[in-house]
Formats: C-alpha cells, structure tokens, sequence
C-alpha cells in the first residue's frame, strides 16, 4: 500500500489541480467584468486600470491561473458581494448545516437502506424484493424539490407534525453559544433541551427527504452485492454445514458485502451533498447549497466558484478516504 | 402463419438488410415481454405525442393571463387541471411544457453523447498519453457532483434554456466517454481492426467506421437511463430560476412559482411536478428495458 502511495498522491493531486482549471475558466468566461463588480460602473478610467492591475488582470493567461492557485490554496476565495466579508468565512459559517442533514440523512440511510437490501435480495422477487424496486425507482425519478414541498405541504400544512421551514423558531435564533456550527450537538452541549426539541422538529422533515434518496440507492445497492455473495461456494458449503440460514446471511454474506458497501456508503453521502442544493432551497435550510444558489442569483462569482470549489473538494476527499477504507478493509486489495 | 414474421426470424436470412431486420424483431420480441418497459415507451411516445401537437391539444394558450380567474381549483369550468397565480390554464402550461422537457432532453443527449463517443474512442483506441490526458479530464469533470457544475456553469453563462443546455450537457459526458473507453479497448485488438489497418484504412476512418458503431448500442443504453437524470437536472435548475425563465411554461419552474401558494393552493405546484416524475420515470423504465434487450452483459 505505502508502495502505491507517490502515485496515488499524484493522481490526487492531478484531480485537485483539475478543478482549480475549471472554476478558473468558469471565472474567465463570466460576461461579468471581475473589475466593474470591485469598483462600480461609473468609476474613472486611472481607477479601472489600478484596479485591474490589482486584481493581476493584465497578466499572461497561465500567470493568472498561477496566482489564483496561490490564492485558492491559502484559502483565500475573495470577497462575496452579497455579503461583504471573506467568501472562505461565510463558507466555514454554513457548512456545518449541510453537513448536520448530509449526516442524519446518510444515518437513515444505512439504517434502513441496508436491511431492505438485504431482505430484498433473501426473498428474490418476493415482495420485500418488489418493495426495494419500488423504492430505488421512485428514487430515481423524483424531483427531490417536489417531494420536500408534498412533505411540508402533508407534515406541516395539513398534519402540523413537524415544524416549518428554517434551522430554528424565531424565538430560538442565537440562544445557545455556537461550538461546532451543528445547531443540535450545540443545543446538547448547553444542555438547552427546549431548544433542541425545536431544532429536531425543523430537522426531520428535510433530512428525511434526502434520507429517501439515500435509502433508495443504498438498499439497491444492498440488494445486488447479496444477490451475488448468496450464489457463491461458501453459502452452499455453510448450508450443507447446518449453518442457520439467518447466520449465514448476516454473518458469512453481509461480511464480504460490507467491504463495496463502505464504498457505496460514501458515494451517496458525496451524491446527498449536490442534492442538499435543492433540499436547502425547499426548506430554507441555512447551508452551503442555499448560499451558493444566493450567490447565483446575486451573479456573486467569488460565492459561487469558491462554494463549487469546496464541494469539489469535499467530494474528491469523500471518494479518496473511501479507496483508502477499501483497501484498509479488504485484505485482497492491500 | 404471416410469412413476414417467419422470415423476419428464419436462419437464413436472404440478405444483410434481412439479417438486420430479425435481428431488431427479435430484440423487439423480447422487450415486448417486458411489461413495465412497454408502459415507459408508451409514456414516452405519449410525450412526443403531446409535444408535437402542443396547441391542438391545449385547451387554452399557455400564456393566457385571465386575473379574474386566477388559482381556481382542478375540476373548475373550462379549467379542469385548475388554473395558476395568473388565472393561465395549469393543464395548457404542463402540455406546452412537454415541449420544452423533451427539447432540453433530446438536446442534451445529443451534444452530450456525441463527445463522450469521440473523447472515449480516442481514449481507448489511441492509447498512451493521449489516454492519459484524456481520461484525467474526465475523471476531473466526474470529481464534481453535477447539478453543482451545471449551477457553476449558468452562473457563468447567464440563466437560459439554452445555457441550461449546454451546462448539462457538459456536465453528463464523462460518463459517456469512460463506457466507450472501455468498449475499445475490447474492440482493438480484434482481427477486423488489425485488418482494417493492414488495408491501409486512417486511424480516423478507424474509429469512426470499424470502432464507433459497436459503441453505439451500449451508450444508447446508458443514454437512455441518463434522460430520466437530465429531466431532474433541468426541473432543478428551472425550479432554481436558472433553468427556463417565466413566462415560459417549464414544468421545473412552475413547481417554483406555485411553492408560494402550496398551503393553500396545492395544485399549482404539485401537478407539474407529478409531469416531472412520470416522465423521467418512463424514461427509467425503457431505459431498464432497453438495457435487458441490447446489453445483456448488465443484466442484474
């Protein structure tokens, strides 16, 4: 493994340098002039040009890209127009919301994803098995903006079950003290259970929405590693063994099942991240994916390709740590 | 029996063109047994059906404000999906609408499928740093979760149908081209390859004459999967205000504009999206078929 290491850091590397190449011609092709958004419409032409040279504009192409990878990698996205202050602070202030409903929803996820799964593949083509289809079909054709406006429209107009769009009632807003930006471990910790009931009310709902998708990918998944692991040797040979039918499934088949699904895990975690951008929309959810589309509304390009720019990130270190946990995992790949 | 059908499937069959034919009726045979896959291609012909005949079938003009009249209720007279905040026709808009989905899906897979073909083909049959530096695009381009780089790439553009096309459809070919990748790579060593070589034919004539058609079976598959996805991205980036813009009737968009009045008024947001679910359903259901019938190999 420590063998492959200098090239898999490469590849890495490669990828990230890749990225920065995209949100750097995405930034370059904007019909917006960077210079007219610093100094407005109507400034004098010796301020354009300092300001332009500022900014490295009348450097070379590469010379650019050169000093915006400088700049990115310290950290520094620039301001947001929309609010005023470094685009890296506003990020570090939001992400902790998408993540908060990333994770609850990942939880559901693998809480009830897997056991479909595997239910799915034990009674092939029974029903359980048709549930799982259902399920991952509907999965895939939902708009996940819809199904969150049916669930608030169910859930808080007609049932009044859980609480409204938002992280938290009015009257909540700012009481407890922020220590990790994950609004219920915060509530915990100041040990303000008022407020935590309130935070779990407006939680529920959107996590359970993006849980749906998650559940829907993940049982499938589930259900077709099983399928495979039930047809091999090792469970004729266990049967003929009098193992247990119930031991072999959970013990022998799910074992060599949880190796790929480690990795499945991961991948819909990165996939939930890009479907928080519409969850957060429908609920009014204060993360990064409301805050990139803002951004997009308000033409902030410092916003949007720095908010892109961590999702990137972010989803190449998910797909990272899960190859390294596979190849941690499974002994046939070290 | 009809001699049609027995000639269609005979063993010996008179010529390439009739070899052609039973081999397609075959493949039809099949997927006809498919009972959920015959239900999306009728859903999807009804579309192109709708799309085709949009104002014939529309009872009123899509664009129609009518102030007087507006957010009546489904089953209400002359207005029997309702009507929306403008007192337009909600089930004139979702017909107009069809239009609109099917040119954003069309076009998309269209430019989409097209690229991947050339980078993947490129990729495989050429090899060496060629590949290289092809695939590492791909794999840049595969690193972003999509609906964020086709939000990255409006952003740039400006908000549009058109751009919205464009955005998806730069987003959705990597994995076109890691498929067709992987079909050449299959296809170049065979006989028929090293004799096309032998015979003097140019790389170009190679790939696209010996190499590309045999990918061909394989990317309609994964295309047709994909439409369903395409559909979401674009009522996504619709809903978002990014997609087509008011007044035009994108089913997207008008989930969007009806999520104002959804308390109250539930239909104006809930039928265009049930448009949206139906439709790219459909499209996971052929797409399923079609992969059973032309692609074996993936059969779960």
């Amino acid at each position: 493994m420590l063998r492959q290491a200098p090239s898999f850091l490469l590849q890495v590397a490669l990828t990230l340098l890749g990225l920065l190449a995209v949100t750097f011609f995405i930034g370059r092709v904007v019909p917006i002039d960077p210079v007219l958004a610093v100094v407005g419409d109507q400034a004098p032409k010796d301020v354009y040009e300092a300001a332009r040279r500022e900014l490295g504009l009348d450097e070379p192409l590469l010379a650019q890209f050169w000093i915006y990878i400088q700049k990115m990698v310290a950290g520094d996205f620039g301001q947001s127009l929309v609010t005023n202050r470094p685009v890296m602070q506003d990020i570090a202030r939001v992400f902790p919301a998408t993540l908060e409903l990333a994770t609850i929803a990942t939880l559901i996820g693998v809480l009830v994803g897997v056991p479909m799964g595997v239910a799915g593949a034990v009674w092939q083509d029974r029903w359980p098995d048709q549930i799982v289809r259902v399920v991952g079909l509907v999965g895939y054709s939902m708009p996940i903006f819809w199904l969150g406006i049916i669930g608030l429209l169910l859930f808080y107009g007609m049932l009044g079950w859980v609480n409204g769009p938002g992280r938290l009632g009015v009257f909540f807003e700012d009481v407890v003290p922020v220590v990790t930006g994950v609004i219920l471990i915060d509530a915990a910790i100041a040990g303000e259970w008022e407020v935590l009931r309130n935070a779990v009310g407006h939680a529920v709902l959107p996590s359970a929405v993006l849980g749906y998708f998650s559940v829907a990918y993940i049982a499938r998944m589930t259900r077709s590693f099983m399928l495979e692991q039930m047809n091999q040797e090792y469970v004729i040979a266990a049967r003929a063994k009098g193992v247990s039918e119930a031991r072999i499934v959970w013990v022998h088949a799910l074992r060599n099942v949880a190796v790929p699904l480690v990795t499945v895990i991961a991948l819909s975690y990165a996939r939930l991240l890009e479907g928080a951008v519409l969850t957060e929309t429908v609920f009014a959810w204060p993360g990064l994916g409301r805050y990139l589309t803002t951004a997009l509304l308000a033409a902030d390009m410092n916003a949007v390709l720095g908010a892109t720019l961590v999702v990137g990130v972010v989803f190449v270190g998910i797909n990272l740590l899960s190859d390294l946990l596979y190849r941690v995992l499974d002994p046939r790949a070290r | 029996m009809n001699g049609w059908r027995d000639a269609l499937l005979s063993d010996n069959p008179g010529s390439r063109r009739d070899a052609r034919l039973g081999q397609v009726y075959r493949g039809w045979l099949q997927f006809r047994r498919n009972r959920l896959a015959l239900l999306g291609l009728t859903i999807v012909l009804a579309l192109v059906v709708i799309a085709a005949f949009a104002p014939w079938i529309a009872t009123h003009s899509p664009d129609e404000q009518n102030l007087a009249q507006r957010l009546l209720p489904p089953g209400a007279p002359g207005h029997w999906l309702g009507t929306d905040e403008f007192g337009r026709d909600v089930f004139s808009r979702l017909v107009h609408g069809a239009r609109i989905t099917l040119y954003i899906v069309v076009l998309v897979a269209l430019i989409a499928a097209p690229i991947g073909l050339i980078v993947g083909t490129a990729a495989g049959y050429l090899g060496g740093l060629v590949d290289a530096a092809l695939m590492r695009i791909t794999d840049v381009f595969l690193a972003f979760p999509s609906l964020i780089l086709a939000l990255a790439f409006v952003a740039a553009l400006g908000p549009g149908i058109e751009n919205a096309v464009i955005a998806i459809a730069l987003t959705s070919w990597p994995p076109y081209a890691r498929i067709a990748r992987a079909e050449t790579l299959t296809i170049r060593n065979s006989d028929y390859i090293a004799v096309a070589r032998m015979q003097g034919a140019r790389t170009g004539r190679i790939l696209f004459r010996h190499v590309m058609p045999l990918c061909v079976s394989s990317l309609t598959v994964r295309v047709t999967l994909d439409m369903a996805g395409i559909i979401l991205t674009a009522a996504g980036l619709g809903f978002l205000g990014l997609g087509a813009q008011p007044p035009m009737a994108e089913w997207g968009a008008m989930v969007s504009a009806g999520r104002r009045y959804v308390l109250d008024q539930w239909w104006v947001a809930t039928i265009p999206g049930v448009a949206i679910f139906v439709v790219s359903l459909a499209f996971n259901l052929l797409g399923d078929g079609l992969r059973d019938v032309l692609d074996p190999r993936q059969k779960k």
